[in-house]
């Protein structure tokens, strides 16, 4: 609740105050309330909340002030939430102040007479800072007898948040989250007196996607979430801290479990990160991991007499170790996919199975379009990098976001960026058109149609209005992967500029993985896979004679030489093919190949085609590391023991010890101390070289260019079985300029849909007017069917539109 | 007698068609602007401090200190707001002075604006006086015309624009942050302090805020000097003002006097209480003040004398009620108005009237006990001074006062098992003489 004021070495910048006969120094403007809390006095409160601006709407933090600082007494009490100290202030609390303390039991009291008591029956109730608060700061027995105000039981917000009027102290905390820190100022206060309460407008429904948040922090019962609402009590729970999953930003959380089942995640406080927000996807995205395709034990097929198919059979461990094993020599040279999903000691592990116990640097983790100029950028500027935290964007002068759309897909990322912007620091976003995140930011956009990122990039070095310099700091997304040269720019601008520059990718285990070496070209720590003596440092750490030289393939090529016979045998893990650049090649491939052994939690069709499916652990079930796109390391421990629940690392050991090339751990701590012992490579880093533009499909007359990338709530897979949260996604919609819209639809007034038409299929979407650059259409990468690249077109690919009537 | 009435602002009511800007100009109307135009902007606002000019809102707040308050030097704009807000119960004066002479209160927003340099200056009108409302408008319709208002006026170099805003019914627009609020066109509830207004008031620019009258005086000052002005009044309440009686009164109405005047002088101006009946209690600045007895008749009416007395001048709008008048059952009424006008930021207000109208309304049907007094006192003393904005400390003023003059009359109640009093008594449609 409470945060300690900023430390500071010089104590000629404190003020002291005396609070109830304790003298106390503090940073100037510290509020009296924070103060206090210095001494380990807790003043009452409820409207306070240290992120958010001081209102003094609730009145619960009434304090006596017999000297302001200047010799003076203030009159009356004074709200210690809206007061900062100044110096020889005196200050006298319920503890020492006979006025002060009735004056909380006051307000306590007149608070609980329109409030229902249902504590019994009400979700806060063991966990209620009105509950608590009254009885540590009210009366003990009440002395209203009236009528208390009634409303009709709850209302929905939005599909997610639900309000309980009666319950509702009005002390603002979740309208001024949603106008200060989220920007989404869907929910205000309406009526007066006693029948005020928070309210929406009719068209206007609570949409935004860190709603969950002001769930967290009221302070009553008041709004309750349709997920979590009637699930349990809080004093039944068990709370474990974790790292969200779900992008690469890291933030902490906290798993409240009962039984071995969560339910439900809260967001933690940890003020370098993520403070004490997270998205509605970090909160409520958790019951994939329950859903009833959750494999429990691995299966094996058993071939068909006379070459079919056959059927996949349960299997024991040692079995499918031993069977994964042998078919994997078998099929002669093999490759390994893996997706940015597993923590950073499964990737590890992966790198080190491909490494030594198939002899390949055939691994690739970008289960996404990708290109040899992003590898080399990820092995020469991204690994071991560190260069930007988030507090370094709250200071940064300018903020330049490439391929990157924070809202959508780094959401922590975005809070952060949207605080920066209430101060100096301005944000300048390369995208098709201004979303409604760059907007919230008070942001400018720089019109950049896909393919034209470079070129942006290359003018914003002389752009006055951005003033790029030293002070300011380059975000490029992994989109940028996708563009030509984008990603040479963006380190050319950063050279010339003096701005820093750094990687965000959109899944948690993607920065991880390339610390981990989940690439043909790199080594874990960073060691270029071309480096001989990289090679030997590796090789000496892992106690082996060598490590392969030959150049390794991406996942394209994997793809390619999977279809063409090149590569026999895959290993595969938390990649999904509707991700990749080509599902159907992705696909093919998959069946194309000898052997797959495949790791996964659910029966994907991936898994269901495999030859051995080998369930692997939830990161509810395992400990691990996620690495932040700042480089942080977020630890996490298990919260669950669950032994047959196996994390990757464990079962890729099993399968290299039946192959007799021993990876020499089993647990994630072992791998934790191997990586640690191993250290960053300290030799020379591999250059960028930016290879041939590769050839781009030429789009047809009057086609448009697609720009594309997945909005926070979409179909992922990771959010299946959350049903109320996905009816807060925003709508599939397709946007295009408004000489392409008149084009489309000329004088039609009132909904237009449109059938778009690209090289893999078509959809027909509802379609929006943006300002955008002329032959560019925005589609949302995962809201419809499997998606663009599997359902419309190729990365760089076009589609015609037609409008539907 | 009527010599002790200083007709200022209201001596041009009489004149047909009082509210034209014709009748205005004849009666010498906006010579006082032209003089103002000629003098520095620094020596409007000495003669203003000099004048011992008090505002009129209630608070008494020295309307020449508060414009001093402006930082000349932030580059912002300058405005002028002008709170015409009347919604206290009781309160009836800035109405009627926008009623019968919108012209006064125009030509003094200008000479105040060019006073603190101001090129916009804002109305703020209680919503539900239409009349009022249009009358304002044409008013600064008729200034444009005749280049009072809007660019250059009279060659002076000065521009200023005037706009009339009307609220949309809430008695808390009245507390000039809330009313900044709604003027911004937001939710109207108050805003925290500091900033002040003075600093950041109207879009977070430096603000005068002043009351209907205290703008309206500001011509006379300026026309007659600020020493006229302070050969009235009494030595920390200086002038004149308006003194609204109401009530079991002969002659209800707007009597402008100097401060100072008495209850009892007044009563005699305005022929006496209703005939037959005595003064039984009264209110010296509308509900929001704590209300007085017959034992109070000679308290000079200034803000000294009136606080002396365990009260506050406020807004002059002196409510009479005569003894047939039930002391719980008006106290109701205030409270049940202080509770629908909650605007249900803080809670004390919020909850806290909502609690005090159900355990007066008790007390009022004869139910309950001796206790519920003191439970009163209490509630009223966890709301005074521990809400938000002075409205909440308002609502308290009438119930701690009528228990400290009137305690025996609620224990009446208790012991009739009801209200002792007969309701038709007091009022106009059984009895005669009552006007109110």
């Amino acid at each position: 609740m409470s945060t300690t004021p900023e430390k500071t070495n010089k104590a000629a910048d404190l003020v002291t105050v005396t609070i109830d006969g304790i003298q106390v120094s503090v940073p100037p403007n510290t509020l009296v309330i924070r103060a206090a809390e210095q001494i380990g006095v807790q003043v009452p409160r409820f409207c306070d909340h240290p992120l958010l601006a001081p209102v003094g709407a609730c009145r619960q933090c009434l304090v006596e002030v017999p000297d302001a600082g200047n010799g003076r007494p203030m009159p009356k009490p004074q709200a210690s939430c809206t007061i900062p100290v100044a110096e020889g202030m005196v200050v006298e609390t319920q503890v020492t102040s006979k006025v002060a303390d009735k004056a909380q039991q006051g307000q306590m009291e007149f608070l609980l007479i329109n409030h229902p008591l249902d504590c019994p029956v009400c979700d806060k109730g063991g966990e209620c800072p009105l509950q608590n608060q009254a009885m540590s700061n009210g009366r003990g027995e009440t002395r209203f007898e009236g009528v208390k105000r009634t409303f009709p039981k709850p209302i929905n917000l939005s599909p997610q948040v639900l309000l309980d009027r009666e319950r509702c102290i009005v002390c603002q905390r979740c309208t001024r989250f949603s106008d200060e820190i989220a920007g989404d100022p869907f929910i205000a206060l309406i009526e007066r007196g006693a029948m005020q309460q928070i309210g929406i407008a009719d068209d206007a429904p609570f949409l935004s996607y860190f709603s969950g948040n002001t769930i967290q922090i009221c302070p009553v019962g008041a709004l309750t979430s349709a997920e979590y609402r009637f699930r349990s009590r809080p004093f039944d729970l068990v709370s474990t801290p974790g790292v969200a999953e779900h992008d690469s930003c890291g933030a902490a959380i906290r798993v409240d479990h009962r039984r071995g089942k969560v339910m439900r995640r809260l967001a933690g406080n940890d003020p370098e990160v993520n403070e004490e927000w997270i998205s509605d996807k970090d909160r409520f995205a958790f019951h994939y991991a329950r859903q009833d395709d959750r494999i429990t034990h691995p299966m094996i097929r058993d071939r068909a007499e006379g070459g079919g198919k056959g059927e996949l059979r349960p299997a024991s461990w040692p079995e499918a170790f031993a069977v994964a094993a042998r078919g994997l020599q078998a099929a002669g040279a093999s490759a390994v996919l893996t997706g940015g999903r597993v923590t950073a000691e499964d990737a590890y592990a992966y790198s080190k199975f491909a490494r030594v116990a198939l002899a390949t640097n055939d691994i690739d983790f970008r289960a996404r379009p990708h290109s040899a100029e992003e590898a080399d950028f990820l092995a020469s500027v991204v690994a071991l990098s560190g260069d930007v935290s988030y507090a370094d964007l709250e200071t940064a002068s300018v903020v330049v976001l490439a391929g990157l759309e924070p809202e959508d897909e780094a959401a922590t990322i975005f809070l952060r960026l949207r605080k920066a912007s209430k101060g100096r620091t301005k944000i300048v976003a390369l995208a098709p058109y201004a979303t409604r995140g760059l907007l919230k930011m008070n942001g400018r956009v720089v019109p950049t149609a896909p393919g034209a990122e470079a070129e942006a990039l290359k003018a914003l070095a002389d752009d006055g209005l951005t003033a790029l310099d030293a002070g300011g700091v380059i975000l490029v997304g992994e989109r940028l992967a996708q563009s030509h040269g984008a990603l040479t720019a963006a380190v050319e601008l950063a050279r010339t500029t003096g701005a820093r520059l750094a990687w965000v990718p959109r899944r948690a285990g993607d920065r991880g993985a390339v610390e981990a070496g989940c690439l043909p070209t790199l080594l874990p720590g960073g060691r270029p896979a071309a480096d001989a003596s990289a090679r030997v440092d590796a090789a000496t750490a892992w106690g082996v004679d060598h490590l392969p030289d030959k150049a390794g393939r991406d996942g394209d090529a994997i793809v390619a030489a999977l279809l063409k016979g090149d590569l026999g045998g895959l290993v595969i893990g938390g990649v999904d093919p509707d991700d990749t650049s080509d599902p159907d090649a992705t696909r093919a491939a998959i069946e194309a190949a000898q052997f797959v052994v495949s790791l996964e939690q659910r029966l994907t069709d991936v898994a269901a085609s495999a030859d051995v499916v080998l369930p692997v652990a939830p990161v509810a079930d395992k400990a691990g590391t996620f690495v932040t796109w700042e480089g942080r390391p977020r630890p996490f421990e298990a919260v669950f023991v669950n032994p047959g629940s196996l994390p990757d690392l464990r079962i890729l050991a099993g399968i290299a010890d039946e192959l007799g090339v021993p990876l020499g751990f089993r647990t994630v701590h072992e791998v934790r101390a191997e990586m640690e012992s191993m250290g960053p490579w300290d030799g020379a880093r591999p250059a960028l070289t930016l290879g041939k533009e590769p050839k781009r499909t030429k789009p047809k007359a009057g086609a448009l260019a697609v720009s594309s990338w997945k909005m926070l709530l979409d179909g992922g897979s990771m959010q299946d079985g959350d049903v109320h949260l996905a009816a807060t996604a925003r709508p599939a919609v397709a946007r295009v300029n408004q000489a392409a819209y008149d084009a489309l639809f000329g004088m039609h007034e009132g909904p237009a849909e449109a059938v778009l038409t690209g090289d893999r299929g078509s959809v027909t979407l509802p379609v929006e007017v943006a300002e955008m650059p002329d032959g560019v259409v925005w589609v949302p990468a995962n809201s419809f069917g499997r998606g663009v690249l599997a359902d419309l077109a190729s990365p760089d690919g076009s589609v015609t539109l037609k409008g539907a009537k | 007698m009527t010599d002790m009435l200083t007709p200022v602002l209201t001596d041009n009511w009489d004149q047909d068609r009082a509210w034209t800007l014709a009748a205005y100009e004849q009666q010498g109307g906006y010579a006082a602007l032209k003089k103002a135009l000629t003098m520095a902007p620094d020596d409007i606002i000495t003669a203003v401090k000099d004048s011992g000019l008090r505002g009129r809102g209630g608070a008494g707040f020295p309307t020449g200190m508060k414009w001093g308050f402006i930082p000349q030097d932030n580059p912002k704009p300058k405005y002028l707001v002008v709170n015409a807000d009347e919604s206290e119960p009781g309160t009836c004066k800035d109405i009627p002075l926008m009623m019968a002479s919108p012209h006064t209160l125009v030509e003094g927003v200008i000479i105040s604006s060019f006073a603190i340099r101001a090129n916009h200056a804002f109305i703020y009108v209680r919503g539900e006086v239409l009349h009022v409302i249009r009358r304002l408008q044409r008013a600064v319709q008729e200034a444009y015309l005749a280049g009072h208002l809007g660019k250059n006026i009279h060659g002076s170099g000065y521009d200023l624009d005037v706009v009339v805003h009307a609220g949309a019914g809430a008695y808390i627009c009245g507390e000039e942050t809330a009313l900044l609020e709604g003027l911004e066109g937001r939710r109207g509830q108050p805003r925290l302090r500091p900033p002040f207004p003075a600093v950041a008031g109207l879009y977070a620019s430096p603000t005068v805020i002043n009351n209907v009258e205290s703008i309206a005086s500001v011509p006379s000052i300026i026309e007659h000097g600020a020493d006229w002005f302070s050969s009235m009044g009494t030595e920390k309440s200086k002038g004149y003002g308006i003194f609204s009686l109401s009530g079991h009164i002969t002659k209800p109405g707007q009597y402008e006097a100097p401060l100072g005047i008495t209850l009892r002088q007044l009563i005699d101006l305005a022929g006496g209480m209703r005939e037959g009946h005595e003064l039984k209690f009264w209110t010296p600045g509308g509900s929001s003040t704590p209300l007085l007895t017959n034992e109070h008749l000679d308290v000079p009416l200034d803000f000294e004398g009136v606080g002396a007395a365990g009260s506050m001048l406020g807004t002059r709008a002196l409510q009479l009620f005569d003894e047939t008048t039930c002391v719980v059952r008006a106290v109701l009424r205030w409270t049940e108005f202080y509770k629908h006008e909650s605007c249900g930021k803080c809670t004390p207000c919020r909850e806290g009237t909502w609690w005090l109208v159900q355990t007066l309304a008790k007390l009022e049907q004869g139910q309950g006990t001796e206790n519920d007094l003191d439970l009163l006192l209490d509630q009223c003393d966890n709301i005074l001074g521990r809400s938000f904005c002075a409205l909440g400390d308002g609502a308290t003023s009438p119930i701690s006062s009528s228990i400290k003059y009137f305690r025996e009359e609620y224990l009446a109640h208790l012991r009739h098992g009801g209200c002792p009093f007969d309701p038709n008594a007091s009022t106009t449609f059984v009895t005669t003489g009552a006007t109110a």
